[in-house]
């Protein structure tokens, strides 16, 4: 493999990877928040079992998200050197800001929160896990925007002396609707995952009769959101479609594998096409349905691969404008199906627990396993959509991905890095997957001591109520 | 003063947060095995840096975030050139960070003794090779013009040169020592006089190390500079400051010396580089600089309003959870310090 080749891999492997972490951080954030919110509203002590659990396993999950973060703030200068200079004067504020407003607010005060319990005046200790929460939406809402840049460059001009682009308005660049759409659907599939997570994680232990009063408000709290983030996610990932067919058709089409244009265009169910990804051998779809939701008329034209291809070798100059399509148009299916099937999973549920009982069914401990992983699947395959249907370029019409890499770096270096973040990453999940499942396995803890402190900073000679 | 230069000492003032903080926090990292006796006094020594880790690194991302807004070409070269050194920072970073977090949810001897190799490790590992790197920074690397770019030429063992290995061993044991004082400060009983020990024995490695370092750094400067004379001297005034008032066990005074001596070294190395970001060892005309290595003024400008609202806001929560975990730890606080949390008392071991 060259250079570039392995620098798209290891991004891929590193953003896939950090971003199993991030929904679930972002949604449990607020899951918690809540749960914490309620225990202080009713003084009820399951919702403080229940918020202590959670933030158990939240914590765990965290950790490895903020570590792997670090790395992605650094990978665009170590491996992206040219593109670094290339958007450096746009792309590097969000990034900047990211860091300053959400950053800061969410390791801080999820400090205060993990370490508060004596140290902090109830309220104020509430308030810190809000602050974090907070926090973390910022930072997607930031580095979404940098990202949706990618997708939909705005607020900018071309300085061609100094060979990159710069600039002209911020408001552009963090307001776009590209950005809106995108960080819209972000945070309800965070929510959407961490709600699969947290039912999943009660399902399963209320399967084996344990914790009933603990776990079935938060079984409940885990499938309501579900369900209802399931909707948000799909209204939010049509206006991404819509925004999408607008300013990255053949993004569109590649998902589709929709190779000529066609007006009332069916969505499709199953394509299968020639090797050479030129066109499509057989079909069964959705009569109109493409249409419908790329234009939102049902005889809305679309545009195919091919005649793109040719648009844009005409307007960028010779070269191959098509992206991989069998892995849009899967990538852009699996995303939807793992979603759909999790979503199922909960309304299941939902019916059975609608009378009062927790499903008994051979099918619900599986189900109950899988949920948390669905969203994870789907997540996933959605980014690998959305970055590699974009492709050839980085920032779509203005900087193409192999112009991007590091001159100065090359494969042997690029091995080893790949090779060590790959080994390392690897060794990390199974520690992670280990802590994450005894912690389930555990449960909730039966007794829970809480007492408020009297002074903010708590008192220097009691045992502490946590410690590393 | 131009917006190039606001942004230059934005970035001097976000490193010296970062080394004050972090510095102490892979100190405490490094002296974990040295100072502790018994479990619970690991635990109450990693316990101080429980909830203030996480914020202390975000100095760095916003560092790294800045130079990228501010000076894309300084961050493009420098990350790209000193790539395998800044890889392994990346690697300590991850495994320290996850080390710190996870080491004590089990009990078993085995599973918290590798934590703690890793955690004594992976904080070494940044805290040398981040003197080693900004030494070659102030010396100047091999920059060329390749393709319309200032790129970095050197390869790895170009930066394994004694200038900058004197600069990691430099950074190294401040860091130690600044992680000794803020130990003694933060720690009660045998922890903290372990640590009072151990500051003056650090501490005047680290005054034998920097001595040599700045002289030599004055030396390679290409032009005489009153100022980075006097931050020279400044470091070390306060460092003895700092050796000072720890051995009169006065350890609130001690941390703000080694403090104030890390703000002068730093500022002591921005001030030897200024207006240079990135000198070239090859020509003055490959230099990176605060103009040719910058944003456009539009993008400085943002920033700054940014910058000025919002570190303000950053330095009073963040100054205030410092005053609210402000108490000292001591070992009997640590109940059941052989258990972890993931141990339970249902599941066996």
């Amino acid at each position: 493999m060259d250079a570039l080749a392995l620098a798209r891999w290891q991004f891929a492997a590193t953003t896939v990877y950090h971003f199993l972490f991030v929904p679930i951080t972002i949604g449990t954030g607020f899951l918690v928040a809540g749960l914490q919110t309620a225990w202080y509203r009713t003084g009820n002590e399951k919702y403080l079992k229940a918020t202590k659990f959670f933030g158990k396993l939240f914590l765990i999950n965290f950790a490895m998200g903020v570590v792997t973060g670090i790395v992605q703030e650094f990978q665009f200068g170590m491996n992206w050197s040219n593109y670094s200079r290339f958007v450096g004067d746009i792309f590097g504020a969000p990034l900047a800001m990211e860091g300053l407003l959400a950053f800061f607010l969410e390791s801080t005060f999820l400090g205060m929160w993990i370490f508060g319990w004596d140290r902090l005046p109830k309220k104020l200790h509430l308030a810190s896990i809000w602050l974090a929460a907070t926090g973390t939406v910022l930072s997607a809402y930031f580095i979404l925007a940098a990202n949706a840049w990618m997708q939909h460059p705005v607020g900018y001009t071309m300085n061609a002396e100094k060979g990159r682009a710069e600039l002209t308005s911020i408001i552009e660049v963090l307001t776009q609707k590209t950005a809106l759409a995108t960080f819209t659907h972000t945070i309800t599939l965070a929510a959407f995952t961490a709600g699969a997570f947290m039912a999943g994680v009660s399902g399963w232990l209320l399967a084996k009769k344990r914790h009933e009063e603990v776990l079935k408000p938060t079984l409940k709290l885990g499938l309501v959101t579900v369900l209802v983030s399931f909707l948000l996610v799909g209204i939010s990932g049509d206006w991404s479609a819509r925004v999408m067919t607008e300013q990255q058709p053949m993004k569109m089409a590649a998902a589709e594998a929709l190779y000529n244009t066609e007006s009332g265009a069916p969505f499709s169910l199953l394509t299968i096409g020639t090797l050479d990804g030129s066109k499509s051998i057989f079909q069964i779809g959705v009569p109109k349905f493409l249409s419908f939701m790329s234009t939102g008329d049902f005889n809305g034209t679309v545009e195919g691969i091919n005649d793109l291809q040719a648009k844009y070798e005409e307007q960028y100059g010779p070269g191959n404008y098509k992206p991989n399509i069998p892995m849009a148009y899967w990538g852009f299916r699996l995303m939807i199906g793992f979603g759909a099937i999790a979503f199922l999973f909960a309304l299941m549920t939902l019916f059975r627990l609608r009378k009062g009982s927790v499903p008994t069914g051979k099918w619900f401990v599986p189900a109950m396993v899988w949920m948390p992983l669905l969203p994870l699947l789907a997540n996933s395959f959605g980014w690998i959509f959305t970055e590699t249907a974009r492709q050839p370029w980085t920032v779509f019409g203005l900087a193409k991905t192999a112009d991007g890499v590091s001159p100065q770096v090359g494969a042997g270096a690029l091995w080893i890095t790949l090779i060590g973040y790959v080994a390392l990453y690897g060794v990390l999940a199974a520690i992670e997957v280990k802590l994450m499942l005894r912690a389930i396995k555990l449960g909730p803890d039966d007794q829970i001591h809480y007492n408020e402190p009297t002074e903010i900073g708590g008192s220097s000679d009691k045992p502490l109520a946590m410690s590393y | 003063m131009t917006l190039q230069t606001v942004w230059f000492l934005l970035i001097a003032v976000l490193w010296i947060g970062y080394f004050i903080l972090e510095g102490f926090d892979f100190g405490v990292g490094m002296l974990l095995k040295q100072v502790s006796s018994n479990e619970a006094d690991r635990r109450a020594v990693l316990t101080t840096l429980g909830p203030l880790w996480d914020g202390n690194e975000v100095w760095l991302l916003v560092a790294g975030g800045a130079t990228f807004a501010a000076f894309p070409e300084w961050y493009a070269t420098l990350f790209s050139g000193f790539y395998l050194p800044l890889f392994l920072i990346l690697v300590g970073l991850i495994v320290r960070g996850v080390a710190l977090e996870y080491r004590s949810k089990y009990g078993k001897a085995q599973w918290r003794q590798r934590w703690d190799i890793a955690i004594v490790i992976s904080s070494a590992i940044p805290a040398l090779l981040w003197g080693v790197a900004f030494s070659n920074i102030v010396k100047g690397v091999p920059i060329e013009e390749v393709n319309g770019h200032l790129e970095y030429t050197g390869g790895f063992f170009n930066l394994l040169n004694p200038y900058a290995l004197l600069g990691g061993v430099v950074t190294l044991t401040v860091f130690l020592t600044h992680g000794a004082i803020f130990l003694s400060l933060k720690t009660a009983g045998e922890i903290r006089n372990k640590a009072r020990a151990l500051v003056t024995r650090y501490g005047l490695v680290a005054a034998v190390a920097a001595v040599a370092y700045l002289i030599w750094t004055i030396a390679l400067l290409p032009e005489k500079k009153t100022i980075v004379l006097i931050l020279s001297a400044l470091v070390a005034i306060f460092w003895l400051a700092a050796l000072g008032m720890n051995l009169k066990g006065r350890e609130g005074w001690a941390f703000i010396f080694s403090s104030l001596a890390i703000v002068s070294f730093v500022s002591d190395l921005f001030n030897a580089l200024y207006p240079r970001v990135m000198p070239s060892s090859v020509s003055k005309a490959f230099d990176l600089t605060i103009t040719n290595a910058s944003s456009t003024d539009y993008t400085l400008k943002t920033m700054t309003v940014v910058a000025l609202i919002m570190t303000p806001i950053v330095l009073i929560y963040q100054g205030w959870t410092y005053w609210v975990f402000r108490k000292r730890v001591s070992a009997d606080q640590i109940s059941h310090p052989e258990r972890g949390v993931l141990d339970g008392d249902k599941l066996p071991l």
